[in-house]
């Protein structure tokens, strides 16, 4: 697999590559949670990463974006490395939108003024162009009618719906959801999906932790399936579902496929 | 309703009436049976607790108003009758002295301008329907302060020849910062060497100064000590350096953080000369103050000092930079522990025992000073708590979306965690404003000290004196206290419409 994604690297060398991690660990505390990570992501590419809870998958693309700190390897993320280096890391999360499972979304700020903040403090736009631009992504999610309300007061798949709004706002080019739809009711997924089939069709370069494996089918270009902190299998929707190679993925998707 | 439903395949024909409620449960009567008759326990506890405020409040009305003597010249109007209440002539006479204490009776238009001002400024920035709120902010805690400083003591401050000396050094050393602001601290410092170089020999020289006395010399219209002169000369030099070498480059991080820099220095040179200039008021010692004036001085000063001191206190306490946690842990539980009297003891009598020789910190000053700590070292764990409280989720959305710190700190977690905290940073205020009668015990009569000096006036002894004198002094410090109560109650419910959060 080192290999595969070592040619991967020569051949994306003019800018192609959106994220590459090299030989990536991590430990918390005495617990190697994630071992040997090589992955390399192309620009438009849209990967959906699933696997057993516990498996890393959430500490992976965290990493990404130094939510969490990783402690040997490189991760290099639109061309920068993430080290200790402060700038480096605020130019990656400039370019890196997160959405999150349990939304995040800040509960004292009306939805517009979510949506706001980063582009007016962080990207220096003016209050009124942040505005418009916010107002497009709202009505792109299909809320632009709650702008003026606090979070508090809409449903989970209107919330994460804001939040995918939110890190839209500011115009990043690659996206990581973190189990975006597993906090939600099962009548609220479908919305939420269907905002991000649309961005997904627009050519973002995404990641997705996610268990629906409905969503994987229709947008994904590879599938990644973790257990353990490995990387066990990766491969194009069609061959994972149908023709699983190991024994780990084949378990795994009898448990989750009824 | 009335044909009977059978299981299945029933349907409503026609909607139920709407029924007006039932007697006895809304309305004035309604709200008593619910509320405090709704059981033979609670009736009789409602009788037993109407009748024991009765009693209390029958007992306050009788002494202070029926039994009560309103009118007289001096003591013989209260010892003329018999058995009687309240003194309040007492009051009236002695009013002026309880507000303003000692301070020059031509002089306290002074007092009564901060007094208006303060109250008007602080209503309109109390009100959240006002519009302006930056600027009577700004006012309130840039412009009144040293407004209030000049008024009340009459500015035209004077200072040393050494104490300018340092704060001149202390404002080019500060230079030194600007390259660090401007590049990060490791490539500040790379780009930086030689002034800082020269600023650490001004420090090493400063130090051994203070130990070993050094020749002086006559220049600037008076003595000047060799080292100092050196010392100015080598930090004006290391200042030139680190500014200089921004000037010069494009960057706009290094242009704004020279800016910074020039506006801080600036403001604090504008400041010294206000509050050393003559604008021809007579000056009035601290010592003369009193009353009111002073509580409301040690009280206000403390409180504006100690919220962002404490938060600053509280997030360094949470920061994952070891030297500023710790001095964080150490600051708050040194404070913590001490109690408020050994504090005002210890700035009081101990701290002009280790300061140098003809330094003369005012005795008021020394007072706010150890108030505004103390109550610090308080705020930061109530700050602590509430940020406590702020789901870590919160802080990673925030660096998610590229937030710096302070950013982060400024517009996502301090307003939810200090909205959280509101009782209890008012908590803090209310038991401050009540311990600044502790500055009694050095000295400095605030309004129960000044209340306690005048009961020994031969003029007013009389049995009811003292009883008045405290009531008084009860009723002030219950009006100032209860207002910050009803004021925090109303924010907490006026910052609460619609932030309550679902799926969190």
């Amino acid at each position: 697999m080192a290999q595969a994604s070592a040619q991967r690297v020569e051949k994306n060398e003019a800018g192609e590559v959106a994220i590459q991690l090299l030989g990536v660990n991590k430990w918390y505390g005495e617990f190697h949670v994630l071992r040997d990570i090589n992955l390399s992501v192309d620009r438009g590419e849209r990967i959906v990463i699933c696997g057993p809870s516990g498996s890393g998958k959430s500490t992976l693309i965290r990493c990404i974006n130094r939510l969490e700190e990783h402690q040997s390897g490189q991760i290099i993320v639109d061309g920068n490395e993430l080290t200790n280096d402060l700038k480096r890391i605020d130019e990656v999360r400039r370019e890196v939108g997160m959405v999150f499972q349990h939304f995040n979304l800040f509960p004292h700020l009306t939805v517009l003024e979510n949506c706001t903040l980063a582009p007016i403090w962080v990207r220096k736009m003016s209050k009124a162009d942040a505005e418009a631009a916010a107002m497009k992504y709202l009505t792109r999610v299909k809320i632009p009618e709650q702008a003026n309300k606090y979070p508090g007061q809409l449903s989970g798949g209107q919330q994460q719906r804001v939040a995918i709004a939110r890190s839209l706002c500011m115009n990043p080019k690659i996206m990581l959801f973190d189990e975006p739809t597993s906090a939600l009711d099962p009548e609220m997924i479908k919305e939420v999906l269907e905002v991000m089939v649309d961005l997904a069709q627009s050519g973002m370069t995404m990641i997705c932790v996610t268990h629906e494996m409905g969503f994987a089918r229709q947008v994904a270009n590879r599938v990644i399936f973790m257990d353990q902190g490995q990387i066990i299998e990766q491969n194009s929707p069609v061959e994972f579902f149908n023709n699983p190679k190991s024994e780990r993925t084949k378990l795994f998707l009898s448990q989750i496929l009824h | 309703m009335t044909d009977v439903p059978s299981p299945q395949g029933w349907v409503r024909s026609e909607d139920a009436p709407r029924l007006p409620a039932p007697p006895n449960t809304t309305g004035p009567v309604g709200w008593m049976l619910t509320n405090l008759f709704s059981s033979p326990m609670n009736s009789v506890l409602t009788i037993l607790g109407a009748s024991f405020v009765i009693w209390i409040a029958w007992g306050v009305i009788d002494w202070a108003l029926i039994r009560g003597v309103f009118t007289g010249e001096d003591r013989e109007a209260c010892v003329a009758v018999p058995n009687s209440g309240a003194c309040w002539p007492y009051v009236w006479a002695k009013f002026h002295q309880f507000v303003y204490g000692f301070y020059p009776f031509d002089q306290r238009w002074r007092v009564n301008i901060c007094f208006i001002v303060g109250a008007v400024t602080l209503a309109t920035m109390a009100m959240p329907s006002l519009p302006y709120k930056k600027w009577n902010a700004l006012f309130l805690l840039v412009v009144y302060p040293l407004m209030t400083f000049v008024l009340l003591t009459g500015g035209n401050l004077n200072l040393s020849s050494a104490t300018i000396y340092f704060i001149t050094g202390a404002l080019l050393f500060s230079a030194l910062v600007v390259p660090i602001a401007a590049f990060g601290i490791e490539e500040g410092i790379q780009r930086n060497k030689l002034a800082l170089i020269l600023a650490g020999i001004a420090v090493a020289i400063w130090l051994v100064s203070l130990f070993v006395s050094m020749p002086e010399i006559n220049a600037f219209g008076g003595f000047i000590s060799v080292a100092t002169l050196i010392n100015l000369l080598l930090l004006t030099a290391a200042a030139v350096l680190s500014i200089g070498h921004r000037a010069s480059t494009r960057d706009i991080a290094a242009r704004s953080a020279l800016l910074g820099w020039v506006g801080a220095v600036s403001a604090i040179i504008a400041v010294l000369v206000l509050v050393t200039a003559d604008f021809g008021l007579v000056q009035v010692e601290t010592q003369q103050w009193g009353g009111l004036l002073v509580t409301l001085v040690v009280a206000v000063t403390g409180i504006v000092a100690a919220l962002p001191l404490g938060i600053l206190l509280a997030l360094g306490r949470r920061s994952k930079m070891v030297v500023v946690r710790l001095f964080s842990i150490v600051f708050i539980e040194v404070w913590r522990g001490v109690p408020l009297i050994t504090v005002l003891f210890m700035a009081s009598i101990m701290l002009p025992l280790f300061l140098p020789e003809g330094t003369n910190f005012d005795k008021l000053l020394r007072a706010l000073v150890g108030t505004a700590l103390f109550s610090a070292a308080y705020m930061a764990e109530t700050v602590r708590g509430g940020l406590q409280a702020i789901p870590r989720g919160q802080y990673e959305a925030a660096q998610a979306l590229g937030l710096s710190y302070w950013r982060m700190m400024n517009l996502i977690v301090l307003p939810q965690a200090l909205k959280i905290v509101i009782p209890g940073i008012v908590n803090a205020f209310i038991s401050l404003f009540k311990d600044t009668t502790l500055v009694l015990i050095i000295g400095l009569f605030d309004l129960l000290g000044i209340i306690n000096a005048s009961f020994s006036d031969p003029k007013w002894v009389s049995p009811q004196t003292g009883t008045t004198g405290y009531f008084v002094a009860a009723l002030m410090f219950w009006v100032f206290c209860f207002a910050m109560s009803r004021y925090s109650l109303f924010m907490e419910r006026r910052l609460a419409t619609g932030h309550k959060r679902r799926g969190i």
